[in-house]
């Protein structure tokens, strides 16, 4: 008796995991030409702009989009390796090189928002009020107080070197410099509970500001600190494999007057002001004026 | 403290009010980590129990590396198997990149050494004259290879266990293989990190908490299985 009911257990768990196979073969059968692979910046995703655009984008065009959240720099390696359709990065410089080595075409300019330096509310180094961010980075280092920084090659981390090249100071090594190695969320937290500044993107910022009672704006409004992000197709020339359709889909509705509207709104309700700034068709040198 | 029983509430909330984003990475979680288990167990039992039951020079060699895979860092097993599968890799053929076929993969090699260590250790502490006596009795050597999988099963039943365990709760391999997309190749473990990245520890806790019950269902059933074997 017992032996036949052992068998028949067996025998039930064989049949579940069958099916549980079964099952998955079903439902994993995403259309294949119909995938566009999105190489993109841990802000888009964390700051949930992205969860709010891709249904509608899907929606619009049938395509099945897989969003890889990395740092810009991750992101724009996956596109110079052919392994993206599209990007949606914001490292400018990083990202005209990119182009000019031919592995990324039609660089279109889709929104902006900004940096800012945040930091403990005590505010150790007195860099609340100095207007120059480069100053207050200074300010900053000669305090020897706690700086985190992403460390990941991100855009915000590119943005961060760039002014930290400004004020002449190397960082890196220092006992006051903390390098995470990780996306701007999890930066902030590690900031907010070491009671360190950050530099971050306005967008991630607000949009987890509520567990991070711990940090303050306290350098904001210098026009070093815009933060562009541009939509870059992957150059299909370079990569046979890249799905071109796909790719200049994705771009033109970043692009396109109902999304930039979306932009424009997104986060208004929740947080008070908008998380970015549509600026599609302008110019790079007339943003923030 | 407090976050945590805010967690704690939270899991339940999307527990009773069977919040569909929730169920469905559940489901998929179970799903990806139950076939990949599945595929190891295959490859886990059959090899294992030839090693066990043969005798080759360098033996105890193989034997070693078995041992050490069982310690298989899953986000080296992720960083290989996303080089592999890369669109423009060797495998990239098969553009499996970013689904969950990619992480059946990666969690099926994450398991299988876990699976193969266990029954080859199990098979080997049978006593060795039990398989001369199968024999005697006239049993064909298919026939005595398969008395003896049956005589182990309690220790391959952990085995079971272990590698379940060992993928459910593998978050490396996943995320990069996978992509944690959205209602699609999003799983628990990926999910809370996620959340944690976002600051959102409630959710993510309550996620952590949803993984542990559903590892215990799970185990609570082999277990179940595992036991009436033992009674008999």
């Amino acid at each position: 008796m017992h032996r036949f009911k052992s068998t028949k257990w067996l025998i039930t768990l064989t049949v579940v995991a069958a099916l549980v196979v079964l099952g998955a073969a079903n439902v994993f059968a995403a259309p294949k030409q119909k995938n566009i692979i999105l190489a993109t910046t841990t802000s888009t995703q964390d700051s949930g702009l992205l969860d709010k655009l891709i249904p509608l984008f899907e929606k619009q065009t049938g395509y099945f989009v897989k969003t890889i959240s990395v740092g810009s720099g991750a992101a724009m390696k996956m596109g110079e390796k052919g392994e993206a359709d599209v990007l949606l990065v914001h490292s400018p410089d990083a990202e005209k090189k990119l182009v000019d080595e031919g592995y990324g075409v039609n660089r279109r300019l889709v929104m902006h928002n900004d940096f800012i330096i945040v930091g403990p509310a005590a505010d150790p180094a007195k860099i609340k009020g100095v207007k120059s961010s480069a100053e207050a980075l200074k300010m900053i280092a000669n305090a020897n107080a706690l700086f985190i920084s992403r460390g990941d090659n991100s855009g915000t981390h590119a943005k961060e070197k760039t002014l930290w090249a400004k004020t002449g100071i190397t960082p890196a090594k220092q006992k006051w410099y903390q390098e995470t190695g990780a996306g701007m969320g999890h930066t902030l937290n590690v900031a907010a509970e070491k009671k360190g500044y950050t530099l971050t993107d306005r967008g991630t910022y607000l949009a987890i500001r509520k567990n991070l009672a711990a940090l303050e704006i306290l350098n904001e409004g210098d026009a070093a600190l815009l933060n562009i992000y541009h939509v870059i197709e992957v150059n299909p020339v370079k990569w046979p494999k890249v799905n071109v359709a796909g790719s200049k889909a994705f771009a033109d509705f970043m692009v396109s007057n109902n999304t930039q509207a979306i932009i424009k709104t997104f986060g208004v309700d929740k947080y008070g002001s908008p998380l970015f700034f549509p600026d599609a068709g302008k110019k790079v040198e007339d943003l923030g004026k | 403290m407090e976050l945590i029983i805010q967690g704690i509430i939270k899991a339940f909330e999307l527990l009773i009010s069977f919040d569909p984003e929730v169920m469905s990475i559940t489901w998929l979680s179970l799903k990806i980590s139950g076939t990949a288990t599945f595929i190891s167990l295959f490859f886990g039992v059959s090899i294992g129990t030839a090693v066990a039951l043969t005798n080759f020079p360098g033996k105890r060699l193989v034997i070693s590396i078995i041992n050490t895979g069982m310690g298989l860092p899953p986000v080296v097993v992720g960083l290989f198997v996303t080089i592999l599968i890369w669109r423009n890799g060797p495998l990239g053929f098969l553009e499996i990149l970013y689904t969950p076929y990619a992480m059946i993969v990666a969690q099926a090699i994450i398991a299988t050494p876990i699976v193969m260590g266990i029954s080859l250790a199990s098979i080997q502490n049978l006593p060795p004259n039990l398989r001369l006596q199968i024999l005697s009795l006239g049993a064909s050597r298919m026939q005595m290879v398969w008395v003896l999988i049956k005589e182990s099963k309690l220790p391959l039943l952990a085995a079971v266990m272990a590698g379940f365990g060992g993928v459910i709760s593998e978050v490396g391999a996943s995320i990069m293989v996978g992509g944690n997309i959205k209602g699609y190749s999003r799983v628990l473990t990926t999910a809370t990190v996620m959340e944690t990245g976002k600051g959102n520890f409630d959710i993510a806790i309550a996620l952590g908490i949803i993984l542990l019950i559903l590892a215990f269902l799970v185990n609570l059933l082999l277990t179940h299985v595992q036991q009436r074997q033992h009674l008999r």
